[in-house]
């Protein structure tokens, strides 16, 4: 009988496409133990983002709903998460391995003196206990925890297919609680990156470009293809190194971790650290000139080629059958 | 500016990790050890402050014996001292375990900030920092890729999804540092010199009891993949396989 919390991000009102993700784990953790999904939304005006959880077959939704809260805070959404765990008593906290998920997990894990299973690929429950399971050493091993405790576990984003589950739902606020410290840290500005593309560690497609695109400019060819895919382009180190991409294309030990269905990789050799990157990607397609290149290794798919050749053209084949 | 860094002493990535027999250690034999390359980017970060607001740098490190190495080549980019907390099998202690012992040695010390990396490249947990920073009711602001601060005010920069978030803080504060914040400086012979003088205290950290119920598992064999073919030729078979095979367009 686990009580499960999930976080469902939000930003300006909208829920996180990793909302339906965690909404469906907690949903399934729920239902073997014969306990109960809870979702959780924090921000302003968020009444609309809680009802849309019915979608996956949530029934019950807390909100932290504050003008103070509109912008995140470290401290003020975790004052709040932890408000109402010390209401529910759950046994499993969801968070997403989001950027926002990652900052907030062990601020909330911290309050409890408790620590957090970052960037989870598998949760289960077993008999009184919680089974996580999560890469170390960026991938190359497994780790398979045992938890009897309150466990914190954020998920790493598209390790979880959606399943949605029509339902109607309650959804009931609670006070977050402020005391002094609560807005100690606070954020004061938000850039939006007016990406026209997904972002890169929540897309379902991504295409990569590495030294072999060989300049900033040549990059066109790399978003074109993703443009017809409706992809995020990423990058490997050396691209972003060299300044033709930003740190925030990176993929890799140093960059993001990704996991989407479809990983095309173009002019790059596949170093261990940017394989640490991908490698739970799907399907990996490299497009490469070099056979010996060990991106091959990983790929389910390459052509041997001069990219410059190969991306047009799949881009004019996808652009035609797609 | 009193600035305290952590320091983990972390396998090369390049090396090839093996599980030891009894499932919840690695074999630490044959690797070579490396800074955690986001480390390099906080103590990067420490000396620049120094640089322009004077002070000290402390590096504070949580591992065996050996981690002393990672220390050092901290001291020789520039930082003033170190202290290691010496504990043997360490590497994968519970995170709240290794924030508490970091905790209790800071609560003593005088210092204005704290500077670490964003994740360990071994547990990837990406975490101490955060709860240091709980444990010591101080504020935290994570992942930074710019950092500014004026008397006793923190302005940072952090990258999340759908853009960038300017945030700030008071000082005290712990601050975990993102790659694109810096580029870290290569240590030189005159640094590594006077590196040797400078003075790393040793504290003896216990482990008991500070480690989570896990075994280790290598991870599945992924089928080899298949070249479908050599330059434009080979695109249409692929545009087909990934739509009739792999079903992913
Ligand atoms: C601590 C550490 C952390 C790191 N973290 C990361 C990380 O997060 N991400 C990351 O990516 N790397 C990382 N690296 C760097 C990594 O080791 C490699 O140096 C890097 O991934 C190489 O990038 P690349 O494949 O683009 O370049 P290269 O290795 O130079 O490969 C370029 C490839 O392009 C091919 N090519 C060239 N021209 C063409 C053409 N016209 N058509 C087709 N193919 C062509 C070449 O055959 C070659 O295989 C890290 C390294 C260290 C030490
Ligand atoms: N054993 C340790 N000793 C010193 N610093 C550590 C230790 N473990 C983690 N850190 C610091 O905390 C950061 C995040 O580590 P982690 O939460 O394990 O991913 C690292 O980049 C280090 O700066």
């Amino acid at each position: 009988m686990a009580t499960i919390l999930f976080l469902a991000e939000q930003r300006d009102g909208e829920l996180r496409k990793t909302a339906g993700e965690l909404a469906t784990v907690a949903n399934n953790l729920a239902a073997k133990s014969g306990g109960q999904a809870l979702g959780l939304v924090v921000g302003s005006n968020v009444g609309k983002c809680a009802e849309e959880l019915g979608k996956f077959g949530i029934t019950k939704v807390h909100i932290a709903d504050d003008a103070k809260l509109k912008y995140y805070s470290t401290t003020a959404y975790a004052h709040s998460v932890n408000k109402l765990i010390e209401q529910v008593n759950p046994d499993v906290v969801l968070f997403s391995a989001s950027a926002t998920g990652r900052d907030l997990a062990p601020a909330v894990a911290g309050l409890a003196n408790s620590s957090v299973f970052t960037d989870s690929t598998k949760v289960d429950i077993e008999g009184e206990s919680i089974a996580i399971q999560r890469p170390v050493f960026a991938g190359k091993i497994l780790m398979n925890i045992r938890s009897t405790t309150t466990s914190y576990i954020s998920l790493r984003p598209n390790s979880y297919p959606i399943e949605e589950n029509p339902a109607s739902v309650a959804v009931e606020k609670f006070d977050p609680g402020f005391e002094d410290n609560s807005f100690i840290v606070q954020v004061t500005e938000f850039e939006s990156s007016a990406a026209t593309r997904p972002e890169l560690t929540e897309a379902d497609i991504i295409v990569s470009g590495g030294r072999g695109i060989g300049g900033p400019e040549k990059y066109d060819i790399i978003e074109q293809l993703a443009d017809t895919l409706s992809a995020a382009v990423g990058a490997s180190r050396a691209a972003v190194d060299a300044g033709w991409r930003p740190h925030s294309d990176q993929v890799g030990q140093t960059g993001k971790t990704v996991a989407p269905t479809l990983y095309i990789a173009c002019g790059i050799s596949g170093a261990i650290q940017h394989l640490a990157g991908m490698s739970s990607s799907k399907v990996i397609v490299a497009i490469n000139k070099d056979p010996e290149a060990p991106i091959f290794k990983a790929a389910t798919y390459g052509i041997v080629g001069d990219l410059f050749d190969v991306v047009p053209a799949l881009e004019a084949e996808l652009t035609k059958i797609l | 500016m009193n600035i305290i860094v952590l320091v983990k002493q972390v396998p090369d990535t390049e090396a090839k990790i093996r599980i030891a027999d009894d499932g919840n250690q690695i074999d630490e034999a044959s690797i070579s050890f490396i800074v955690n390359p986001y480390d390099e980017y906080a103590i990067e970060a420490a000396l620049q402050l120094k640089e322009a607001h004077g002070g000290e740098i402390t590096l504070v490190s949580l591992g065996p014996g050996g981690a002393i190495a990672a220390l050092r080549t901290g001291l020789a980019m520039g930082a003033d001292k170190a202290v290691l907390l010496k504990a043997e099998n360490s590497r994968f202690m519970n995170s709240q375990a290794v924030a508490g012992q970091i905790g209790k040695v800071l609560a003593d010390r005088q210092f204005d900030l704290v500077l670490c990396g964003k994740k360990a490249v071994d547990t990837d947990a990406q975490q101490i920092g955060t709860l240091l920073a709980m444990n010591l009711e101080i504020s935290v602001i994570s992942s930074i890729v710019e950092l500014n601060i004026a008397g006793n005010q923190i302005t940072a920069k952090r990258e999340v999804e759908g853009g960038t978030e300017t945030v700030s803080c008071q000082l005290p504060a712990v601050l975990t540092c993102e790659k694109g914040l810096n580029e870290p400086r290569y240590p030189n012979l005159r640094g590594i010199m006077m590196a040797k003088k400078k003075p790393i205290e040793e504290i003896v950290v216990d482990v008991v009891d500070s480690v989570t119920d896990f075994k280790f598992e290598n991870p599945p064999q992924k089928a080899e993949g298949r070249i479908v073919g050599e330059g434009v030729d080979a695109v249409p078979e692929l545009a087909r396989l990934l739509r009739e095979e792999a079903k992913v367009i």
